[in-house]
């Protein structure tokens, strides 16, 4: 106690110190924030809602994480690229075809970026996209039910990485090779990547209508890294821009050997030009295999659909496709400003950040302005589209994005902080500190043409002190940062699920509203669904057995089963004929091999079981439905093999 | 009859056909678990949920203290109300055309009391669901019934129950007041021009 004491006063002095030498040096112009202040300006009130839906990227935790803003409450998990034990995404039979890929069923994949659907350059709310980074796919989140109701695999391809960033409205969610490959893939040494290893870039088409995707065309690109990625708007609609960085091709100790360069580049692609290309029938067919899997609303079921070929274009036979444009130190992000103007880069060894004009751009490629041509790619001279650099900004650059009044936050890992600069005069105009080695920032709709610049969220990699210990592994952090006044202002802090690399944002009224509560039972189109309880039965065919079983407040029927014997494949096809919204049954079996099933008011959905012990075994509902939900169980009988224990279901006989 | 009788008589039978296109009564119940509510709609021809599928749910909710289901179809008096409804549209007009006081005063007559019998009638209905309740029902109070109040708000466990006219309700008493008033008219004029015609006759 009493060295505690000592120590407190020694730490005292210290803060003293450090508060003299801050007086010294001039104090800081920005009072400290007031707590109370803070908590008014995060408070909703218990019962109401947050102005924004939030949604996080898990990172390698493979999920969505949907949180409310300003309160940074969790609302939800979505499972998209992982498993997800609790709900049983991809272990019921409805749901595993979802992670099928050309490498077979894969229970967990790296979420990097989550990126809002849009029309006319504005979040619309209606699908949330978002790239796995190791297996290349991108996913397709449905805003009406929360869930993954699509993905795609990307052919020729590794690294996923500058995905799944989309267009203006929505006619493409792109995706691009961090990680050079052979293209084909090919049994080569690793030291031959020079001339083996190809990027590609890849524009995956959205319908309109019902979202769904497919691999429009890929173009195939120099084997560097190709990082991130940000479309045109409004006057640059019509080309995507994706940094890269490697220009040097290493194949190891990238670390050294990638950073050499004093510029990489920004690769810029007019898909325009791509479309116009296709038509013209320069797009060469490649065969490849790759799955895209889509979940329909009627029946709850996945569907696995392998696709054989894609459309390939080459830089070599399109002028006009595709331009580099030099960019200082391997750059990471990249990011136009709503006015589709300017295209910010983050080179995260740079001293700078250089942003580079479009129309500067467009005149460069109408004069010529070229350094050289690699692979038919024309490099740009750097002066002639650079627009200007924000000079001594902080260390290491990294993410940008915009608040709409005219001003750019940069988020600096290495010097921890959010750099403001304003467009045009590229000076900087205010820092705050974020705790600690942020990656990415967010602003709702800060990607868009029409930012609610209100606030900055600063996602940070390390986390350290900022919350009780939790051992060695920790919650990464993210900050909420106030943007509407001169000052940026800290005003939360809170810890996140998995790895938020990326975020979006927007207004909860574009979600809400719309956000389904059921599922209706006369449109359960599920071919096993049981939609009353009298419709319960259990059939046999050969050793398969199926169990059609309805789930309502607080029985299942049928709840005693008999007859099923060791060897038997049983199928409990549950449906839950709840009607009310928030009354979810879960179901589960002594000895199951699966997760459970937990299923929506309306849902039909199915387990597998294999018994492998002969014996009577209870199975429960898993989700505390009712008073009486503890009641809510049954017992199914397994004999040996070849028994003549005849089959049997019932619910409330006997006694 | 009189004119402004006449007239009167005749909104209070077109009132009837509103019937038709709004419910007549709603019971609404209130719960932790409900704060949006869960309720029903009695119209002459159905019981509806206040919301989708609201009547299964209150079945569901029911089942536990032994409450037989709510089943539409087999509630003969939805089959029979489209009728009386229809009766008093038809009658009414009848009284209009044929302007005789004794038949308006059947007409009247008749409303208070099919509309007193409805009111005992509901009364009886909620009675049976509220007391006979499954004897092996999951949630069993010695002494305890469900009947929902006539008109009013009664806490039922974790609910609190209200049982009022809907718009229908309130424009088949709206018919009754009319035709009252209408009577009253008649009977009030026919007393004034016979105090004032022996006047005239002396004179």
């Amino acid at each position: 106690m009493k060295t505690r004491r000592i120590s407190n006063v020694g730490w005292s002095v210290v803060v003293l110190l450090l508060a003299g030498a801050f007086i010294w040096m001039g104090c800081p112009e920005k009072p400290a924030l007031v707590t109370g202040e803070a908590a008014q300006a995060v408070y909703v009130p218990p019962g109401s809602y947050d102005e924004f839906y939030a949604f996080l990227s898990g990172g390698f935790s493979g999920q969505v994480s949907v949180y409310g803003l300003p309160s940074g409450r969790l609302l939800k998990i979505i499972p998209v690229f992982a498993v997800n034990a609790e709900n049983g995404y991809g272990f019921s039979e409805e749901t595993k075809p979802m992670l099928n890929t050309s490498s077979g069923f894969l229970p967990w994949d790296d979420s990097h970026h989550t990126v809002l659907s849009q029309t006319n350059g504005e979040a619309d709310g209606k699908w949330l996209f978002i790239n796995a980074n190791n297996t290349p796919r991108v996913a397709r989140i449905d805003l009406a039910t929360f869930e993954t109701v699509e993905m795609i695999e990307i052919p020729n391809s590794a690294g996923n990485h500058a995905s799944p960033f989309t267009t203006e409205n929505s006619e493409y969610i792109v995706a691009s090779t961090r990680f050079g490959v052979p293209i084909p893939q090919a049994d080569v040494p690793i030291s031959t990547y020079k001339q083996n290893f190809r990027g590609t870039i890849s524009f995956i088409g959205v319908d309109p209508k019902n979202g769904k995707m497919n691999v429009a065309f890929q173009i195939v690109v120099p084997g560097y890294n190709y990082d991130l990625a940000s479309a045109g708007k409004g006057p640059s609609h019509g080309w995507a821009f994706f940094t890269s960085y490697n220009t040097e091709e290493a194949h190891t100790l990238l670390e050294v050997r990638a950073s050499r360069n004093d510029k990489d580049f920004i690769a810029a692609v007019n898909w325009k030009v791509a479309e116009q290309y296709l038509k013209e029938g320069k797009g060469k067919k490649m065969a490849a295999e790759y799955y895209n899997n889509y979940r329909d609303h009627a029946t709850r079921i996945t569907t696995s659909e392998k696709r054989t070929s894609v459309t390939v274009l080459d830089p070599n036979a399109c002028p006009g496709l595709i331009y580099f444009l030099p960019t200082p130190k391997s750059p990471h992000g990249v990011d136009v400003d709503p006015t589709g103007e300017y295209i910010a880069a983050g080179g995260k060894l740079a001293a700078v950040i250089p942003v580079h004009s479009f129309s500067k751009m467009l005149k460069a490629i109408e004069n010529k302005e070229f350094e050289t041509t690699i692979n038919g790619i024309p490099v740009l001279k750097y002066e002639a589209t650079i627009a200007g650099e924000v000079q001594n900004p902080g260390l290491g650059p990294l993410h940008t994005e915009f608040d709409g009044k005219g001003y750019a936050y940069t988020s600096h890992f290495i010097s921890s902080e959010v750099v403001k600069w304003k467009i045009g005069t590229w000076e900087v105009v205010d820092r705050i500190p974020t705790y600690y080695s942020l990656g990415h920032i967010m602003i709702p709709g800060g990607n868009t043409r029409k930012p609610w610049g209100k606030y900055v969220v600063a996602m940070n990699k390390i986390t350290k002190d900022r919350y009780l210990p939790t051992g060695p592994e920790l919650a990464h952090a993210a900050q909420l940062i106030d943007i509407t006044g001169d000052r940026m202002r800290l005003l939360l802090d809170f810890p996140t699920v998995g790895e938020p690399h990326y975020a979006q944002a927007i207004p909860a009224e574009k979600i809400m509203d719309k956000s389904v509560q059921i599922y209706k039972l006369e449109e359960n189109k599920h071919p096993r669904a049981t939609k009353k309880a009298e419709q319960a039965r259990v059939v046999r065919e050969g050793n398969i057995v199926r169990i059609y079983m309805t789930a309502v407040r607080s029985h299942f029927t049928p709840d005693n089963i008999e007859g099923i014997r060791i060897g038997d494949k049983v199928y409990f096809h549950v449906t839950n004929i709840e009607q009310e919204w928030d009354i979810p049954h879960g179901f589960t079996v002594k000895g199951s091999q699966n997760a459970e099933l937990l299923l929506m008011a309306g849902e039909t959905g199915t387990l597998v079981w294999e018994p492998k012990k002969v014996g009577v075994f209870p199975f429960y509902c898993t989700d505390f439905c009712s008073a009486l939900h503890q009641e809510m169980q049954g017992y199914i009988r397994v004999s040996p093999a070849g028994s003549t224990v005849p089959l049997s279901f019932s619910t409330g006989k006997g006694e | 009859m009189h004119t402004t009788s006449k007239l009167l008589v005749l909104v209070a039978s077109l009132l009837f056909v509103a019937l038709y296109f709004v419910p007549l009564w709603q019971i609404t119940m209130l719960a932790p678990q409900y704060p949006e509510g869960i309720g029903l709609y009695i119209w002459i021809n159905e019981i509806s949920g206040m919301r989708p599928n609201n009547l299964e749910s209150m079945n569901i909710l029911n089942h536990y203290i032994g409450m037989k289901a709510i089943v539409p179809e087999s509630i003969p008096e939805l089959r029979i109300m489209p009728y009386i409804a229809g009766f008093f549209i038809l009658s009414g007009l009848v009284v209009v055309l044929r302007k005789k006081r004794s038949l308006l005063t059947a007409w009247l007559i008749l409303l208070v009391v099919t509309g007193s019998v409805g009111l005992v009638d509901y009364y009886l209905w909620g009675y049976d669901y509220g007391h006979n309740l499954d004897p092996n029902a999951a949630i069993k109070i010695p002494g305890m019934a469900y009947q929902p109040p006539l008109i009013g708000t009664k806490q039922i466990l974790n609910f609190r129950a209200t049982s009022l006219p809907h718009l229908g309700g309130y424009l088949y008493l709206a018919s009754i007041l009319l035709a009252a008033v209408a009577w009253y008219l008649d009977v009030k004029r026919d007393t004034r021009a016979n105090s004032q015609q022996p006047a005239s006759a002396i004179g």
